[in-house]
């Protein structure tokens, strides 16, 4: 379970949340809705603990464990793990080597990315002159390896051709265990009640609506955490009457 | 004969213009003599333990050929492969007369000190040879080994592909485990004629006192390939060389590829200078550097003499602990239709690449000699997949010093 209390975060001095309250179960999915510059990347930033984002106050805690001080490792040893929008490239580190990291080296590299259709790019440097949805299939192969327990998806699919667009989508519920089916002994929904994976999807287009079902929407505006609903209506209220009507709903 | 003893001796107090002089006479300590070996493995165990990690294989698995010097003595020198010739130049000087037209013909013997100093005193060193259309199947080795504390190793080296033959040769220079101090002179002449193809890649694996000044110029003839790999991770005192190349036949290319870790204490001068004398000739440049305290500097000089000729000029320079470095890289174009270009960078580990690693498991520590390890990792075209998987091990050996 991740627990976020009262967290008030600066970045390069600028109060960028101010008040945040979240609760994410595991088996839970939610989706951060909100306009530019509202805070979204800053919140999944602070959570994965980039050290530039100043927690002022509040704790975040993760598996019962108060995570606020942590270093970015031992979060992500404990089982937090971020897909990025816009990741650094790392000259001379091949994608092949970066993925058998992600995955402690337990990992089958080439099986992983055949699944992700991405088998030509193991041999080329991380990032160096991939395209945007290059990256996010790159992304989703490191999380894939590296398994965590918490995904964290900034903007997944940004960037990605339509011809991608179904691969990342199913991957994504995949990772976070969305398409499970019922089998002989257990039906789906007893089987849903097992699923421990946490997703926290950051959406611009609400592309991924159409492939992932999550379980609340989030808007963050200004900060702040404004509303919570089911993310389809959510989506709907956006695209029809902006975010400004849907804070003011919200109020 | 009489004309090179008489201007080596003309320039025997010579200074170089680049690197700190040195006093020859300081690294008087006398040589011993070493008797041949029949079979490299009868080496002694510390010898052998010194030159695997400068990239030389003593029990000649998938090697066409091997020539070691230890000190001032060849001790071995064999071919495997009838296409491959293999004579210590002192041998071959007395012996075969056509190794008079390629000896001090790339390089002035009054260049300087040095190469004065190498033609006088000169101790052996080692004539290679491809013959005409002849595909080297296994790299050639060499090894030039310095055991005796405080003393000066003078080496000549000329490497000949004859027309159409490919060969690829491997050298590491080593200083004995125990040996801490001495001089290495080095003098390498490479002709590469029309069609043929030659790597050169050379493994430092020296000692921190050591002092070595290689002198080496290439001649590339048309369709030729020379690929010149340098790697020198090992601390060092002072290295100092500007090893350049004659492009001088159509289509012609050359590549320099050096890796270069500067320890404390460490001062390191390499260039890489190539001359583009003929039409549609190329040239590549590119040198990472990586200071832990030592002062580096990295130079490039390429000189576009006709039109239609490319080159690219490549420094990157990463400081980890402290140093200097300095990125020289230089573009002389003579005339119209030259296409020649620069990119030189001194900087320290990106802050965002640490932490992308870091959210993938991976500690600090673990996070920045992965990016250290992928900057030194640079794709080399042309050298084949074993030979650069050698030259990572090398790579690797030579890291766990360092880091």
């Amino acid at each position: 379970m991740l627990v976020i209390e009262d967290l008030k975060v600066r970045l390069g001095g600028k109060e960028i949340l101010k008040h945040i309250d979240l609760v994410i179960e595991p088996g839970e999915t939610h989706i951060l809705f909100g306009p530019n510059g509202s805070g979204k990347t800053s919140l999944l930033m602070t959570i994965m603990g980039y050290p530039q984002y100043e927690v002022v106050c509040g704790k975040i805690f993760f598996k019962d464990k108060d995570i606020t001080d942590m270093s970015i490792n031992e979060r992500a040893e404990l089982g937090i793990g971020m897909s990025y929008q816009r990741p650094p490239s790392i000259q001379g580190l091949k994608t092949r080597q970066m993925v058998h990291l992600c995955g402690r080296n337990g990992v089958d590299v080439d099986s992983l990315a055949s699944r992700m259709n991405f088998t030509d790019f193991l041999d080329r440097d991380i990032n160096v002159g991939f395209s945007g949805g290059e990256i996010k299939r790159s992304e989703l192969l490191q999380l894939m390896a590296q398994d965590p327990d918490l995904l964290l998806f900034d903007e997944p699919e940004s960037g990605v051709d339509l011809e991608n667009i179904a691969l990342i989508g199913n991957t994504i519920n995949q990772l976070l265990e969305r398409d499970v089916k019922g089998t002989a002994d257990k039906s789906k929904k007893e089987i849903m009640k097992l699923r421990t994976k946490m997703g926290l999807i950051i959406t611009h287009t609400g592309f991924i609506l159409d492939y992932v079902t999550a379980d609340k929407g989030q808007v963050l505006f200004d900060g702040i955490l404004a509303c919570r609903s089911n993310p389809n209506a959510i989506f709907k209220q956006i695209k029809e009457e902006g975010y400004e009507e849907c804070v003011r709903c919200a109020s | 004969m009489r004309e090179l003893d008489k201007k080596a001796a003309e320039a025997i107090e010579k200074k170089a213009p680049l690197g700190p002089d040195i006093n020859i006479d300081a690294y008087a300590e006398k040589p011993p003599i070493h008797n041949k070996v029949d079979d490299l493995s009868t080496l002694p165990d510390d010898d052998k333990d010194v030159m695997l990690q400068a990239g030389v294989d003593v029990n000649e698995a998938e090697r066409s050929g091997s020539y070691i010097q230890k000190d001032s003595s060849a001790v071995f020198s064999f071919s495997h492969d009838d296409g491959l010739e293999v004579i210590p130049i002192r041998e071959a000087l007395e012996k075969l007369d056509w190794v008079h037209d390629y000896y001090w013909k790339l390089i002035a013997v009054d260049t300087d000190k040095y190469t004065a100093r190498a033609h006088l005193d000169l101790q052996d060193g080692y004539v290679i040879r491809a013959l005409p259309g002849c595909k080297i199947s296994f790299p050639v080795q060499t090894c030039l080994y310095l055991e005796r504390e405080g003393s000066t190793q003078i080496v000549h080296n000329i490497v000949i592909a004859e027309e159409g033959s490919e060969v690829h040769i491997i050298s590491g220079c080593a200083a004995a485990a125990h040996a801490t101090k001495g001089l290495h002179i080095g003098i390498s002449e490479f002709f590469v004629k029309k069609n043929a193809k030659l790597s050169f890649t050379m493994i430092h694996h020296w000692a921190e006192d050591m002092i070595v000044r290689p002198r080496s110029a290439t001649i590339v003839e048309e369709g030729g390939l020379f690929l010149n790999n340098y790697v020198s991770m090992r601390p060092i005192k002072s290295i100092q060389a500007y090893p350049t190349t004659y492009l001088e036949g159509k289509n012609a290319v050359a590549r320099f590829y050096s890796l270069l870790v500067g320890s404390p204490g460490s001062e390191i001068d390499m260039g890489g200078r190539v001359y583009l004398r003929s039409e549609e000739t190329r040239a590549e440049i590119i040198s990472r550097a990586i200071t832990n305290g030592g002062n580096i500097i990295a130079r490039g000089d390429l000189i576009g003499e006709v039109p239609g000729v490319k080159g690219h000029l490549e420094c990157h320079g990463l400081i980890l602990n402290g140093g200097f470095m300095h990125a020289i890289p230089e573009l002389s174009g003579k005339i119209d239709g030259v296409e020649m270009s620069h990119e030189a960078a001194v900087g320290k580990i990106a802050q965002d690449e640490i932490l992308y690693l870091m959210s993938r498991g991976l500690t600090e520590d673990e996070a920045t000699a992965t990016i250290v390890r992928g900057f030194l990792n640079v794709d080399i075209p042309g050298l084949p997949s074993k030979l650069k998987a050698e030259i990572d091990r090398a790579v690797q050996l030579s890291q766990k010093d360092v880091m």
